[in-house]
C-alpha cells in the first residue's frame, strides 16, 4: 500500500515501561505519521499491549513521553487527557461493548456525551456508522446476539463515533475465522482510505499485517525494544536479523537466539 | 487540538444567487463539533427563498468529517423535499471518500429487531409467576446438588481443599471482626440505652444488662452478624462464581471433570458453618461490651455487677441455640450466594443482578429461618 505523507501526529519518544523491577520495553521511540496504518507486531510479552495502553493514556509510563500533536498526554492534565481521548477511538481485543445496551446505545453513548446534537441526528449518526461497518439494520440488537465478527464491526463503529483522528486496535482479528477475519482487515483499509483516519494496531497475525500495514514496528521480549521498523513487505523479504526473519517466516528462532545471544 | 478550538470560528459559509440557482461556498472546518451551527446557517439559505437549484461548493473545505458530510447529505434531502436540485461540486479526494463510505441505504434501513414494547399487566404477572416456580426449581435442585457435595466431601475428606476453606473462613470470619464488632457494639449501646429510658421510671434499671445480653445472645447477636455476613461474603461468593461463569472458567471445571458445586460451593458453605457461629460469639460479647458503656456511665453501675447481671440471664441453652442458628444462617447464606453466582449467565450485567439477589434472598431466608427458630425453640423450651 503506497505510504501516506510523512507528517507525524503521534510522537513516541524514549518510552519505558516497567512492572516492578521487571522491564518491560526501555527506549522505545516511533512516530505514527497522518493517515497511515502502523502496526505493532512482536511475540507475547515484548509489551505490544503495554504499549498500546500508554498511548491510549490507560497506563503510565515509568519513563518517556507520547506526544500528541505535540502535547505530552503523559504529563498532560486531566481536560488535556479528556480532549486527546475525544481525538482517538479504541477497539479492544474482547470489543468491550456494554452489553447491558443495545448497538445504537452503546455508539450513542459518545455522542449524547460529547455533542450538543439532537437525537434525531444522532439516530442518522448511529446508522450511518453501522453503515460504515456492514451492520446496517442492526441498531436494536444487543451484543450478545451478535457473532464475534459482528462484535468487531460494532466496537469499530462506536469507536468511530465520533470521527476521531487516530483509531487503536487491540488484536484486530484476535480469535475470528479466516474469513471474517479478511473483511477485517479489507474494512480497515476502506475506512482508512475514505476518511484518512490513521491507525495504530497491535496484533500477530502475519497475513493481517502483510496485508493492512503501511509500515510496521517490531518489539521484541529479549531486546526490550524496537528491533525493526519498516515496510512489512521488506522486512519479510529483505531482513537479515534473525529475531525478524523467524517472525515474519513463521520459523523457530536459531540457536543463538533462544540461547538469548541477541539480547546481550 | 480540535474540541480546544472554537469551533463556530472555524468556518464560514457565503451564498451567490445567479437566477434561481444559489452557489453556497464553504470555506474552513466542518465537523461534528459546529455541525449544528454551520446546519442552521445553510437551512437559513435555503430557506430564505425558493431556488431551482442549489450547489454547495467544497473547493474551500479544510477539514470534513463524515458527521458533518452526513448532515450535508441531510441538507439534500431537505431541499430534494421541496422540489430543489442539489449539486455537491468541487469536491476534494477527501472529501469523495468521506462520501463514498456513507451508504444512504444503510439511513433509511428499518431495524431487523423492533424495541419490544413492554407487556401487560396480566403477561409481566404471569411472568414474574413463573420466574418464581423456575427461581424455586433451581433453588431445590442446587440444595439437593449442595447436600449430595457435602456428603461427599464428608465421605472423602481428602477431596476438601483446606487452602479453600482457610481462605473463606479468613475472607467471611477474620476480614469482618472490625465491622461486625463496631456494628454490635453500637447495637448494644442502642439496646441499653433505650431501655433505660423506659426501665428507669419504673427504677429497674438493673435489668439494663439483662435486656441487652438477652436481645444480643438469643435474637440480635446471630441476626445481625448474619446480615452482615450475607452482605460482605454472600455477595462475594456471588459475584465470585457468576464472574467464572462469565469466563467459562465453570464450563472448565465441567469438562475436567470437577463437580463445580463440590469445587466452588462446598468449601465456601462450611468456611462460612464454621466461621460465622464463632463470629456471633464475638457480636455477643461485644453487643454486651456496648451497653456496658452506658451501664456504667449512665446507670452507675460498676462492671462487676453489669457482667454478673448479665451472664446471669444467658443460659447455656441459649447460647448453644443462638450458634446453631448462626450455623443455619451461614449455609443460608453461602448456599444462596453461590446458587445465584451458578445462575449468571453472560455479562456484567447479569453478575449485578445476581450479586443483589443473593443479599436480598439471603436476608430474607435469615429471617424466614430466625421465624422458625422462635416458634421450634418456644416449644422445645
Amino acid at each position: 500500500m503506497p505510504l501516506p505523507e510523512n507528517k507525524p501526529i503521534i510522537v513516541v519518544e524514549n518510552l519505558s515501561a516497567r512492572f516492578g523491577s521487571n522491564i518491560v520495553f526501555e527506549g522505545v521511540s516511533f512516530q505514527v505519521n497522518k493517515g497511515e496504518i502502523l502496526v505493532v507486531v512482536g511475540e507475547s510479552g515484548c509489551g505490544k499491549s503495554t504499549l498500546l495502553k500508554i498511548m491510549i493514556g490507560l497506563q503510565k509510563p515509568f519513563s518517556g513521553k507520547v506526544l500528541f500533536r505535540g502535547t505530552d498526554i503523559i504529563s498532560a492534565g486531566e481536560d488535556e487527557i479528556n480532549n486527546y481521548r475525544q481525538n482517538i477511538g479504541v477497539l479492544f481485543q474482547s470489543s468491550a461493548l456494554f452489553s447491558s445496551m443495545r448497538l445504537s446505545e452503546n455508539i450513542a453513548l459518545p455522542l449524547q456525551e460529547y455533542t450538543d446534537l439532537d437525537s434525531a441526528m444522532i439516530n442518522m449518526i448511529i446508522k450511518m456508522k453501522l453503515g460504515m461497518v456492514n451492520l446496517a439494520g442492526y441498531e436494536n440488537h444487543y451484543p450478545a446476539e451478535l457473532s464475534g465478527g459482528m462484535k468487531k464491526r460494532a466496537g469499530i463503529a462506536r469507536a468511530m463515533a465520533l470521527d476521531p483522528t487516530v483509531l487503536f486496535f487491540d488484536e484486530l482479528s484476535a480469535g475470528l475465522d479466516p474469513v471474517t477475519a479478511v473483511e477485517l482487515d479489507d474494512l480497515i483499509i476502506k475506512t482508512n482510505e475514505a476518511l484518512g483516519t490513521t491507525m495504530v494496531i497491535v496484533t500477530h497475525e502475519l497475513e493481517s499485517i502483510c496485508k493492512i500495514a503501511h509500515r510496521v514496528v517490531m518489539l521484541d521480549k529479549t531486546a526490550k525494544g524496537i528491533i525493526a521498523e519498516g515496510d512489512p513487505q521488506e522486512l519479510k523479504e529483505k531482513s537479515t536479523d534473525p529475531r525478524v526473519r523467524s517472525f515474519f517466516l513463521r520459523q523457530l528462532p536459531d540457536a543463538d537466539y533462544r540461547d538469548g545471544a541477541y539480547g546481550k | 487540538m480540535h474540541s480546544e478550538k472554537d469551533w463556530s470560528k472555524l468556518y464560514k459559509i457565503s451564498s451567490e444567487k445567479k437566477d434561481s440557482h444559489l452557489f453556497v461556498y464553504l470555506t474552513g472546518d466542518f465537523g461534528l463539533k459546529n455541525l449544528n451551527l454551520f446546519t442552521n446557517d445553510i437551512r437559513k439559505l435555503i430557506d430564505k427563498k425558493k431556488f431551482q437549484q442549489i450547489s454547495i461548493d467544497f473547493s474551500g473545505i479544510s477539514f470534513l468529517d463524515s458527521a458533518a458530510a452526513l448532515a450535508l447529505i441531510q441538507l439534500k434531502n431537505y431541499a430534494g423535499a421541496k422540489n430543489t436540485l442539489w449539486s455537491f461540486v468541487n469536491l476534494t479526494e477527501e472529501a469523495k471518500g468521506i462520501f463514498s463510505v456513507i451508504h444512504e441505504q444503510a439511513l433509511i434501513k428499518r431495524p431487523f429487531k423492533p424495541k419490544t414494547a413492554s407487556d401487560n399487566f396480566l403477561i409481566q404477572l404471569g411472568d414474574a409467576f413463573l420466574h418464581l416456580v423456575r427461581d424455586f426449581i433451581n433453588v431445590v435442585e442446587f440444595v439437593g446438588d449442595l447436600l449430595f457435595a457435602i456428603f461427599y466431601t464428608i465421605t472423602h475428606p481428602q477431596s476438601l481443599r483446606m487452602k479453600d476453606i482457610l481462605f473463606y473462613m479468613k475472607r467471611a470470619g477474620v476480614d469482618g471482626l472490625p465491622i461486625v464488632g463496631l456494628i454490635s457494639a453500637l447495637i448494644g449501646l442502642i439496646i441499653a440505652f433505650m431501655s433505660f429510658l423506659q426501665l428507669k421510671q419504673v427504677g429497674a434499671n438493673i435489668y439494663v444488662p439483662s435486656l441487652v445480653s438477652f436481645a444480643m445472645v438469643k435474637e440480635l447477636g446471630p441476626i445481625m452478624t448474619a446480615i452482615l455476613v450475607a452482605g460482605r461474603s454472600g455477595s462475594a461468593f456471588a459475584a465470585e462464581i457468576g464472574t467464572m461463569v462469565v469466563n467459562e472458567e465453570v464450563d472448565a471445571l465441567k469438562t475436567m471433570g470437577f463437580d463445580p458445586v463440590r469445587f466452588l460451593a462446598v468449601p465456601k458453605v462450611l468456611a462460612s458453618m464454621m466461621v460465622v457461629p464463632i463470629l456471633t460469639i464475638y457480636a455477643d460479647f461485644f453487643g454486651v461490651l456496648g451497653g456496658m458503656i452506658v451501664g456504667v456511665t449512665g446507670l452507675d453501675l460498676t462492671v462487676n455487677t453489669y457482667l454478673t447481671q448479665s451472664i446471669k440471664t444467658i443460659t447455656v441453652f441459649d447460647i448453644v441455640t443462638s450458634l446453631i442458628k448462626a450455623a443455619v444462617f451461614a449455609a443460608l447464606i453461602a448456599g444462596i450466594g453461590c446458587q445465584r453466582g451458578f445462575q449468571v449467565r453472560s455479562g456484567a450485567q447479569d453478575v449485578g443482578k445476581y450479586t443483589t439477589s443473593a443479599v436480598v434472598s439471603a436476608i430474607f431466608l435469615i429471617v424466614v429461618a430466625d421465624s422458625i427458630f422462635a416458634v421450634t425453640l418456644y416449644y422445645i423450651r
